[in-house]
């Protein structure tokens, strides 16, 4: 007889409803921590389009562009899966609307491709 | 109070939910001619317009991030007594001063 | 086939919050369930074994463990369903307290459904006629959707939210609620949906899904408290408009 180990116990939690929970909070809390630094950006603007200029030339440095990128997913995201969650608690209930899972995350592909196309 | 949370979570979202769908468009529109102070705010400045729809976005976002920042807290930390409703608290009143500090900076 | 050479490896959480894990190796058998194996265990290697069940048959839902990380009920759990690699993992449910090995305290459970208002109060005594119940009507039917629960606790089990706050009532609980609301016969439907609005109410519920997932009858809690969040919104709003 052998055995040992910690009990901590866990949930299986590999369904797409929690995948979409988890993606949700975690888009949300990135956003939240980007919103006060994309404020002050726009905040320099007061001390003249000079100012702005300078800190767009900054934006043009490759992992700004592609924090960009991130944050346009990011956004999208957040919104679809938002709207998601909004349609579960207030819509007559239609099953877990997991489709919404597919088509939010394929809109966020959609919306990144369009953000690199555009920038070119 | 975490009725009244729920609510004004839900409420700012539905709010926000056609301003950001709208702001997203703005954004690629903009990148795709590439970005200039000057063609920003040629276009922002002096408008009521511009200047009600950022405001109310800026809001909404104020309501929107704390409460759920908090949840966030609450459940993934250690921390929920009366001083993270403080913190949170502070947090929004940040993102409000930041937000239409930015606001008037590029509509004014 | 029936094939006695076949071992299972099977690791039976022993002791309580701490304890550890202790392996057996149990022969394998056409249409085994986890009960089946944990009974084995019992009777031939471990007589100190504490675990529950009752009707083998999957009615009664004594038997709710955690099998391989998933909570189940162990009678109604082919092995051959959920082994993997020839292993078994088993554990007493999630976010109860640990009395011995695989039994855990309901306690917190059951005091939960009743503080989300679950003890059913008639409006009618015995003299008076049988009340009728409209069964295609839109509230009998959402009550009728989530009335079978036998409070076996997988979904309070499964639910990260009852882990992450202490204050949730929980899947059960709020189900329950949910079916009261919707019964005509309830004398106090009002109460339930101030209590379900309090803090660690329906309101906390971040939509998961886990207890749809895992129920063991097919109910869909997330729906019922979907429905209370939306008639304790009404109810906030009607309050104002007063």
């Amino acid at each position: 007889m052998g055995g040992g180990g910690v009990s901590a116990i866990g949930t299986d939690r590999r369904h797409a409803g929690f995948a979409a929970f988890v993606i949700h909070r975690l888009s949300g809390v990135l956003l939240a921590v980007f919103l006060p630094l994309h404020f002050l950006v726009l905040g320099l603007a007061l001390d003249g389009a000079r100012a702005l200029d300078s800190l767009l030339v900054f934006a043009e440095l490759p992992w700004v562009k592609a924090s960009e990128w991130g944050l346009v997913v990011l956004l999208t995201v957040h919104l679809v899966f938002g709207l998601r969650i909004l349609a579960l608690e207030f819509l007559p209930w239609q099953g877990a609307r997991k489709m919404w899972i597919a088509w939010g995350a394929g809109a966020a592909a959609a919306a990144g491709l369009l953000f690199i196309v555009a920038a070119h | 109070m975490e009725a009244r949370l729920f609510v004004l979570q839900r409420l700012s979202a539905m709010l926000l939910a056609p301003l950001v769908l709208v702001h997203l468009g703005l954004i690629l529109y903009a990148v795709r001619g590439g970005l200039s102070a000057e063609a920003i705010l040629a276009r922002t400045q002096g408008s009521v317009g511009w200047a009600l729809f950022y405001g109310v976005f800026v809001l909404a976002a104020c309501v929107h991030a704390p409460i759920g920042v908090r949840n966030v807290l609450r459940e993934w930390t250690r921390w929920r007594s009366r001083s993270l409703d403080g913190a949170m608290l502070i947090l929004a009143a940040a993102l409000l001063a930041t937000g239409l500090r930015a606001v008037w900076a590029v509509v004014v | 086939m029936h094939d006695d050479s076949q071992q299972l490896r099977v690791s039976i959480w022993r002791g309580k919050s701490e304890g550890r894990f202790v392996d057996y190796e149990v022969p394998a058998r056409d249409s085994q369930t986890v009960l089946d194996v944990v009974t084995w265990v019992q009777r031939h290697r471990e007589p100190s074994l504490a675990y529950r069940f009752a009707c083998r048959v999957g009615v009664c839902g004594s038997c709710a463990m955690t099998v391989n990380g998933r909570p189940r009920w162990t009678c109604r759990t082919h092995v051959r369903k959920v082994v993997s690699d020839g292993r078994l993992t088993i554990e007493p449910l999630r976010n109860l307290p640990p009395i011995k090995d695989l039994a855990c305290d309901m306690t917190p459970f059951f005091d939960k459904w009743h503080r989300a208002g679950g003890r059913f109060k008639g409006t009618s005594g015995r003299n008076d006629p049988l009340p009728r119940l409209e069964r295609s009507s839109p509230e009998r039917r959402a009550a009728d959707a989530a009335i079978e629960c036998i409070n076996c606790a997988v979904c309070y089990s499964a639910c990260d939210t009852v882990t992450w706050n202490p204050e949730y009532l929980g899947p059960a609980a709020l189900n329950r609620a949910w079916t009261l609301l919707n019964d005509v016969r309830h004398a106090e439907r009002n109460r339930i949906l101030d209590v379900v609005s309090e803090d660690g109410g329906c309101h906390s519920c971040h939509t998961h899904g886990s207890c749809v997932e895992y129920c063991p009858v097919e109910i869909n809690p997330t729906a019922s408290i979907a429905g209370l969040k939306r008639r304790s919104l009404g109810n906030m709003l009607a309050r104002r408009n007063r």
